[in-house]
């Protein structure tokens, strides 16, 4: 890992401020190093509140991130976000506790 | 629509289906194709229990899915409908009504209900198999099935579910998490993986719309119909195919080729979901390159059409079914009862207004405001009816509640009873349908009770061992009769005479008509079954349904033939607020008596002193109001006689003048009068006056009293209440 710049999302990672969301994402990745298979860490800690449309926008965000020679990492996941995860069978997608739980990591994108 | 109307929606809702699985339970048994009621009762409890689930209302979503469990094993013809499990799912019924009166607003059931609650599961859980354990046993049950083709099978025995979400969904308030979270109260979901293989790049996509497909494997026991309507609300907004447990490695290979995406990363899916083992995928890999090239979309696609269908005509029907319902909905709206009795209050201030204002249009003898005084009245006369209308209802519902008393109360009794309605179409004021609702229920426990027979005695008699209990309605002349009929034993008039002697009620000796023999089990303390039972004898007797409805202004009486039955026959008026009235005049005083009752007007013509008269070769007997109500003045030179009628018999009514037909608001009078006899309520006429509503049935039962009382008296009846100021009736003057 060679950059690591990281973003912390609070409160609601919900549809209503879904637009909010986006806009910071987009600007932390637009602040990447693209040479450098830059890091996104994104702190879930402070996340009280998750849906289907915040956890799109993280996969968004991974889409993004590795289309420019990134990643997106989850750190810290709130109760909140890790019953969504689960539910929604995302873990494969991020390795958020740090498990090799990537199944479908090399998707075609 | 904020929760709280929500959750006024969901009781109502629930209300209104526990009704319907009631009216299917007690159908079952005469119906010959059960599986239509049966599917009734199952969707109710499905439906109650979804809506609980989306409300969060654990209490009600654990019982109630026991009971849908049970009733899965009816369906499935594992369980057979009897009796005995009628009655237990009446229970239920019952059970989860109170679960949803008591905790809808968020609180804890009491403690008899969950020790109710308790009890019934335990009864339930003997129709389950094995002491509950449902789903391995039917697991079991799709392994010897299954076991034929095993090779041609996925080992997995649970079900598979692929959704593809279209974007307006999370616009659209749902959200896929709901659906998940639903779905675990169905089974245990096995995996999930979820699709992102349309999801744009960050800066592309709109973040309120769904990119994301799912799929699920589920462990459940539930059929397919089950799990269908969980996505019953997003029906349009997904696509949604379900494969059963243990279909054909082939089938998911449709699945794969219909989802026309990536085939390695869905089967990776199916694997993680434990739909398919990895073995099995790659087998059916094969298989799909070699369809793909021996007849690329050909039969696998025909295939997956032949399992998209039912799923496919599954969700359109449901749709239809929606759509119908919407249309139902839209014929009728709820109104809260309270405005409509405010309007009605305010059409009897109109009546009487516009009363007012022709009566001082007459006077001023402008023709041209006369004329529109009357278009004025005759519309008001229309909203008025139109208004009464819309408090009218059937009595069918009414009568509909008592299959179930008939049914709880025959096994109660251990006797063989069926209920008869009729009329059930008969239309009458809601206060009215409220009120009768006790009336009714004593008598026909009563019937039950004390009227029919053992089975043992019936066959004895000669009569079929299955006992009838009729209730029919009927429309006559402004009022509704009900009657209350069994087929049994009938009243045995020396029984009762000699029960009245012990009481004290009658004296010996004396010859009373049946008619008034059989009056006398409406008598306060009056009782002759030999053995008092649970049922009756709790303290309300018959004289508290004579009074209830007396009170309705209404009247009851009996007929009976010893060994072919009783009737009871409850006559009560279709309204309890605004009548047609016939005004007549004594004196200065106005009364009114409801036109309904009114026959015909004739001069007065008897010789003083009688008090009957020659009506066309009959005899009429009459009543002078004057005498009755003790009217300072005398007679008019030319007196009428008015004729009325009630329940079958005549009598006149002597006036001084007859003043017409008018609409009347009835005002109850107040409490200080409550006790006169001969007088059911005032009304306020256009002038101003106050007018009296002559009680006429309760007037002839004065005269017959009295008659019989003072039959050496010259002269009317007399009030016989003790209290010479109170007792009679002063008929206000006003002006």
């Amino acid at each position: 890992m060679n950059h690591v710049s990281t973003l912390r999302l609070e409160g609601e990672l919900t549809i209503y401020c879904a637009q909010e969301t986006r806009q910071q994402l987009q600007q932390a990745l637009a602040g990447m190093d693209t040479h450098a298979a830059p890091t996104l860490e994104i702190d879930l800690s402070g996340v009280v509140e998750a849906d289907t449309a915040g956890m799109q926008l993280l996969l968004a965000a991974r889409r993004q991130a590795q289309a420019l020679g990134g990643e997106v990492a989850l750190k810290d996941c709130s109760p909140a976000v890790a019953e969504v995860m689960a539910l929604l069978g995302l873990a494969p997608y991020f390795d958020a506790q740090g498990a090799a739980g990537q199944i479908f990591g090399q998707e075609a994108s | 629509m904020n929760l709280d109307q929500a959750l006024d929606t969901f009781v109502n809702e629930s209300r209104e289906l526990l009704a319907d699985m009631e009216e299917a339970l007690l159908n079952i048994e005469h119906t010959a194709d059960r599986a239509d009621a049966v599917n009734a009762i199952f969707r109710a409890a499905h439906t109650i229990k979804g809506s609980a689930g989306l409300f969060g209302l654990d209490h009600i979503v654990d019982f109630t899915h026991v009971v849908e469990s049970v009733l899965e094993r009816v369906r499935e013809g594992a369980v057979g409908v009897d009796g005995e499990l009628v009655a237990l799912m009446l229970a239920c019924n019952d059970c989860i009504g109170r679960l949803v009166e008591q905790t809808a607003g968020g609180g804890e059931p009491e403690a008899d209900l969950r020790e109710q609650a308790r009890e019934l599961l335990g009864r339930l859980s003997a129709y389950m198999p094995q002491a509950q354990a449902p789903v391995q046993a039917q697991a079991q049950a799709r392994g010897d099935d299954g076991g034929r083709d095993a090779a041609a099978a996925s080992d997995s025995d649970h079900w598979h579910i692929s959704l593809r979400f279209h974007e307006g969904v999370l616009r659209n308030g749902m959200d896929p998490l709901s659906f998940l979270r639903y779905l675990q109260r169905l089974g245990r979901i096995t995996g999930v993986a979820c699709h992102t293989g349309r999801l744009p790049a960050l800066a592309d996509m709109d973040p309120e719309a769904c990119y994301l497909g799912f799929e699920i494997g589920l462990d459940s026991s539930a059929d397919k119909a089950t799990i269908e309507s969980t996505f019953e609300f997003v029906m349009d907004d997904c696509a949604i195919r379900i494969m059963p447990p243990r279909s054909r490695v082939s089938e998911y290979v449709g699945l794969i080729g219909d989802l026309g995406e990536e085939p390695s990363l869905l089967g990776e899916m199916l694997v993680h979901c434990g739909s398919l083992t990895r073995h099995e995928l790659d087998e059916a890999l094969v298989t799909q390159r070699k369809a793909q090239s021996l007849a690329p979309l050909g039969e696998i696609l025909i295939e997956q059409q032949c399992v998209a269908e039912p799923v496919v005509a599954a969700a359109l029907s449901k749709q239809r079914q929606v759509k119908e319902q919407k249309a139902q909905e839209g014929q009728s709206i709820r109104i809260d009862a309270a405005k409509l009795d405010h309007l009605i209050d305010l059409v009897g201030e109109l009546i009487t207004a516009a009363a007012g204002a022709s009566l001082a249009a007459a006077r001023s003898g402008n023709a041209e405001l006369q004329e529109s005084n009357s278009q004025v009245e005759a519309l008001v006369e229309s909203v008025r009816h139109s208004t009464l209308q819309l408090r009218m209802v059937k009595i069918g519902a009414t009568f509909n509640r008592f299959r179930r008393v008939v049914h709880d109360v025959s096994r109660a009794l251990g006797k063989d009873i069926g209920l008869v309605v009729r009329g059930e179409d008969t239309e009458l004021d809601k206060t009215v349908v409220e009120k009768i609702g006790d009336p009714l229920t004593h008598l026909v426990r009563n019937a039950m009770d004390h009227g029919i027979e053992s089975a043992g005695q019936r066959v004895a008699c000669g009569k079929p061992a299955h006992g009838t209990i009729t209730l029919n309605a009927r429309h006559d002349s402004g009022h509704i009769v009900i009657e209350v009929s069994d087929d049994g034993g009938g009243l045995d008039r020396e029984r009762i005479l000699a029960k009245a002697q012990e009481k004290g009620l009658i004296d010996g000796g004396r010859d009373l008509s049946d008619a008034e023999v059989y009056k006398l089990i409406f008598e306060p303390g009056f009782s002759t079954a030999p053995q008092v039972t649970d049922l009756s004898g709790r303290g309300v007797g018959m004289d508290v349904v004579r009074r209830n409805i007396e009170a309705l202004r209404g009247s009851v009486q009996v007929a009976s033939r010893l060994g072919e039955g009783t009737t009871v026959t409850v006559r009560l008026p279709l309204t309890l607020a605004i009548i047609d009235g016939f005004q007549v005049g004594v004196g200065r005083s106005r009364f009114v008596l409801p036109l309904d009752m009114v026959d015909e007007c004739v001069a007065y013509t008897a010789e003083g002193g009688q008090n009957y008269m020659d009506l066309r070769g009959k005899v009429l007997p009459f009543i002078r109001l004057r005498e009755m109500f003790d009217l300072p003045g005398t007679p008019a030179a030319r007196e009428n006689i008015v004729v009325v009628h009630n329940g079958g018999q005549r009598i006149g009514l002597v006036v001084d003048t007859l003043l017409g037909e008018t609409q009347v608001v009835i005002k109850p009078l107040s409490r200080l009068f409550a006790h006169l006899r001969g007088i059911a309520g005032s009304s306020i006429l256009g002038s101003g006056e106050v007018a009296l509503i002559v009680d006429v049935p309760a007037l002839m039962a004065q005269a017959a009293e009295s008659s019989q009382e003072h039959s050496s008296e010259a002269g009317g009846p007399q009030f016989s209440t003790s209290s010479p100021e109170t007792g009679r009736g002063q008929a206000p003057r006003v002006g």
